[in-house]
């Protein structure tokens, strides 16, 4: 993973994120639903000026091959399966799934605020010595630890 | 020489195209290193499966010792390199939310899409989750506006705030990594005991 990381820094300068992506098609659905409003939206806005698609970002052809990458190691070490929900012993299928919608949406809410996830923010962010990588690396895992109590029902 | 895009040796279009195969590398690694199983990711949190840990100590090592080397050989130059920025109000706040979601959804975002990719619909409704909270977070920007570029220190390294080498900073989180490799693998020992039906 290092080595991956240290290729992309040296051949483009720039990190592994996967939170902008996501962005990016948040951004681009509203630029699809209401062009207008996208494009005076303080938000939307920012990522509309420079005229190309808000798709056409180094980051969006990034994470499209994030999910080949993994689909590849999933055949190759035989865990692709028949889609399947993952889940603590003692919690039903539809708690786990609505858990993970919730976990979601407070993520992604969490990484506009944090400049980044657990791989732009922390990973890419710490690896390049920024003070803001350590910081997003130390808080986010310190708050996963703390919360963790109140949650152990869902994974032991 | 080095970031080669930035120099100008490779043209825009090439370097969307290494993206993809970039990704790939990503995706791979993390799939194959377990990062596609929320429960392996949680595990981590409760004791019972530290291999996220090591598997990220050892990515933050590797690179920053690489980025070290090559800027040594004068091969790449870092200050060309993309800084995070740090905004400190917001980026807190931020990752205390981050790490609330990744407890209770068991993936953080690259995860979540590598499991998404091997049939996990867990992993799915994660990723639906992350769509709908930047939605909301774009909805309620105008609000958080000032708050979110409150406190801006710049694109600053550890050594810009600290004056302290980068070369000791590698090494300073090389000794903190080996000592939680120990502690985390004695721990897993201790607590793997207790569980009996989770295969490692």
């Amino acid at each position: 993973m290092g080595v991956v990381l240290l290729v992309t820094i040296f051949i483009s300068g720039r990190e592994l994120g996967i939170s902008g992506a996501v962005r990016d098609s948040v951004v681009a659905t509203a630029n699809v639903i209401s062009p207008v409003a996208a494009k005076e939206s303080t938000y939307y806005g920012k990522f509309l000026k420079n005229g190309h698609h808000p798709m056409d970002n180094w980051l969006d052809y990034e994470v499209l091959g994030v999910i080949l990458g993994g689909l590849l190691s999933g055949i190759l070490f035989k865990r692709i399966r028949k889609p399947f929900v993952e889940r603590g012993p003692n919690v039903s299928k539809g708690r786990r799934l609505t858990a993970a919608v919730i976990g979601g949406i407070l993520f992604g809410f969490g990484t506009r605020l944090g400049r980044g996830c657990t791989s732009g923010a922390a990973l890419s962010g710490a690896s390049t010595f920024a003070f803001g990588g350590v910081l997003v690396m130390v808080i986010l895992f310190a708050s996963a630890f703390a919360f963790a109590y109140f949650f152990r029902k869902l994974w032991i | 020489m080095g970031p080669i895009a930035i120099n100008g040796l490779i043209s825009a279009n090439l370097n969307l195209v290494i993206a993809v195969f970039l990704g790939m590398g990503f995706g791979f690694v993390l799939e194959a290193s377990g990062f596609s199983s929320a429960r392996n990711i949680a595990g981590a949190f409760y004791g019972y499966n530290f291999v996220v840990v090591r598997v990220f100590f050892t990515a933050v090592i590797v690179t920053m010792v690489g980025l070290l080397y090559l800027s040594y050989f004068g091969w790449l130059n870092l200050s060309q390199i993309f800084i995070l920025p740090t905004y400190l109000p917001s980026m807190i706040t931020g990752s205390v939310i981050m790490g609330l979601g990744m407890i209770i959804g068991g993936f953080c975002p690259g995860t979540s899409f590598a499991a998404v990719a091997i049939g996990k619909i867990d992993a799915l409704f994660f990723a639906i989750g992350l769509y709908i909270g930047i939605f909301i977070f774009a909805e309620v920007f105008p609000f958080l506006e000032k708050f979110y570029l409150s406190g801006y220190l710049g694109h600053v390294t550890l050594t810009d705030l600290t004056g302290i080498k980068a070369g000791w900073w590698a090494f300073g989180f090389t000794v903190i990594a080996l000592v939680a490799f120990w502690v985390t693998a004695s721990i897993e020992k201790k607590v793997r005991k207790k569980i009996k039906e989770y295969k490692f």
